[in-house]
């Protein structure tokens, strides 16, 4: 018999991309399974980053070694993924919903195209640039004239209310987010409604209703499971979302937001600014602790997609 | 003046609440549409308007001085960061991408998809901080080429390894046929026959995932790390710089120059990814045109 030298080598090569993944895994847990002993569950709702004494000497507990004083809670970056990631959504999820019956329904077809292609190279522009343009163009605009004026008159709303703060925070990265799943949502949307049979519509359509109508009344119900898959997966991109939130966020540390102004940090935000700082202690259990958060942002973001996934296929498995 | 056998014409008499309906929608609609063409052109504009200043000939000739000076560097280290992850990614990616099609259906395959689905979804910054726990640290290769090219490599594998599927998924089950009953093995079929016909779409998905990996930020922070200076070649145990570094790091000093330097840096990447993906989509396009090899 010959041996199936192709087959060999083609498994061979292909079998890198899941050992790379099992590989991060592992490396991941193994690292931070000192900070895991160390901090215990509690640490995801304990709200306390404190990197202890860095100049006093090492102390045991729990057989870890560790500075004094030195503290993982990490409460309020879990407070300010979830918020920053599902106002974001809050935002994106209408948006693209009416940009994507915009470009499916209501233009010519010389018209759709073009314009499909502008907000689908939205989704090119890099999380760095919109950051930047967060940083350069939004927090300026927002911090000094929408966000006061938002304050003062809005204020009857729960969280609109209280100091509207400088620019930098948690309605500001929600924005920035928003505008970044804006097209992922948008795409998946208007394939399916474009995908829907023209009979459903033109039903809709002789009955008097207009094309709106039809869309609201009969095109969004029947893709309603495809809207609901899509938007998790949009939420997991959010979640895990880094250079962005870094650039306009405020990186909080150890404060929960009052009001939607205030600054936050989510986990991805926080590994990016605070590795120098954990470079510092000399036991090395910051950096350890960061890589727990490594691990905890990697399964948050794993379980939504999963789950998203799931989602998206039932509602094909359906149709 | 009226003939009475034309029958009046009856209008349809729409409820105050359906009129509402179209109207807030129509205006909903259209809004929406709107802000995000309006954030996209004020994203296209900002950049280029602030980048304007500082786009001459020095940006190509000079490198940086950590608060101003060039870019020669960083479009050096850019260039050498996102090539050498497309060349690590590409073989493997569409090995997997192969495999994921051709054999998709077997448990392997299944295995396969799911941790490729997974691996789509692992925040970059993930992939960088394992890049530094383990390359980094572990291995003491310090900030440095390999380590940055294979982090990026990780994050482009499932992006490589579906548009490869894709591809191939579009062949028709007959042109396999075709093959093997003119007594090709696997190898050839695949190889001679359906990757050159599943080419232009390969070459889109890799051109995009190109302008991804020249766009990324977060997987190189903590393994490429930064320097003023051009690359020296080697491999390990020397950082190199890159263009999305400048423009989150720039726009944080006092300085004017370096303001100027940052766009200018979030201006090239900008217009060279929207150039890639306009390529990818041409290579597709004109490849619908001639309706390929196997339509």
């Amino acid at each position: 018999m010959k041996l199936p030298l192709f087959r060999i080598g083609l498994v061979t090569t292909a079998s890198f991309l899941p050992l790379s993944l099992l590989l991060l895994v592992l490396f991941l847990v193994v690292y931070s399974s000192p900070a895991i002993h160390y901090n215990g569950i509690h640490f995801l709702w304990t709200n306390n980053w404190n990197l202890g004494n860095l100049y006093g000497n090492p102390v045991t507990v729990h057989g870890q070694e560790v500075m004094p004083g030195a503290r993982y809670g990490i409460w309020f970056l879990v407070v300010g993924t979830l918020a920053s990631a599902l106002l974001s959504l809050l935002f994106a999820l209408p948006t693209a919903v009416g940009t994507a019956y915009f470009l499916a329904e209501s233009l010519p077809k010389v018209l759709s195209g073009p314009l499909t292609f502008l907000v689908d190279l939205l989704a090119a522009i890099p999380s760095v640039v919109f950051g930047l343009w967060g940083y350069a163009l939004l927090i300026p605009f927002l911090g000094t004239s929408v966000f006061p004026w938002m304050a003062k008159h809005l204020d009857f709303i729960p969280f609109l209310g209280g100091n509207p703060g400088s620019g930098y925070g948690l309605l500001t990265s929600a924005i920035v987010l928003a505008f970044m799943i804006i097209p992922l949502i948008s795409a998946t949307v208007r394939e399916s409604i474009s995908a829907t049979e023209s009979t459903l519509k033109e039903a809709g359509l002789a009955l008097g209703l207009s094309r709106l109508e039809v869309f609201w009344h009969i095109v969004l119900p029947k893709l309603r499971t495809t809207v609901i898959g899509v938007s998790i997966l949009a939420l997991g991109r959010a979640l895990g979302e880094t250079m962005a939130v870094v650039m306009v966020s405020g990186n909080a540390l150890n404060y929960l937001p009052r009001n939607i102004y205030t600054p936050i940090s989510t986990m991805a935000a926080f590994i990016v600014s605070q590795l120098e700082s954990a470079l510092q202690d000399p036991t090395n259990m910051a950096v350890e602790a960061l890589a727990e958060i490594a691990l905890v942002l990697l399964l948050l973001s794993v379980v939504v997609n999963l789950l998203a996934r799931m989602i998206l296929w039932l509602a094909q498995a359906r149709t | 003046m009226e003939n009475p056998s034309v029958l009046p014409v009856r209008r349809l008499r729409l409820s105050v609440r359906r009129r509402l309906f179209r109207v807030a929608g129509s205006v909903f609609v259209v809004a929406s549409f709107a802000v995000v063409a309006l954030a996209f052109l004020s994203i296209i504009g900002d950049v280029f308007y602030k980048a304007l200043p500082g786009l001459n000939v020095r940006l190509l000739t000079e490198t940086s001085t950590g608060i101003g000076g060039g870019l020669k560097n960083a479009i050096e280290g850019t260039l050498v960061l996102s090539l050498g992850s497309l060349l690590v990614s590409t073989p493997i990616g569409i090995a997997a991408g192969i495999y994921l099609n051709e054999f998709g259906s077997s448990a392997g395959g299944k295995v396969l998809r799911f941790l490729s689905d997974i691996l789509v979804g692992v925040p970059s910054i993930v992939l960088g901080y394992v890049g530094y726990i383990t390359m980094v640290v572990y291995l003491g290769w310090q900030f440095s080429v390999a380590a940055g090219i294979i982090t990026l490599g990780i994050m482009l594998l499932p992006y490589i390894a579906r548009t490869t599927e894709l591809a191939l998924n579009n062949i028709p089950q007959a042109v396999r046929e075709a093959g093997f009953g003119i007594g090709a093995g696997e190898g050839t079929v695949i190889l001679r026959i359906l990757l050159p016909g599943a080419l232009p779409a390969v070459m889109t998905g890799m051109s995009y995932a190109l302008a991804l990996s020249m766009g990324e930020t977060a997987p190189l922070i903590y393994t490429a790390g930064w320097s003023d200076y051009m690359w020296n070649g080697q491999f390990t145990k020397e950082p190199i710089g890159y263009l999305t570094y400048v423009i989150w790091t720039f726009i944080n000093e006092p300085f004017r120059e370096a303001h100027i330097l940052a766009f200018s840096a979030a201006f090239l990447i900008t217009l060279v990814i929207l150039l890639l993906i306009l390529g990818g989509r041409w290579i597709m396009v004109r490849r619908l045109r001639r309706m390929g090899a196997y339509r």
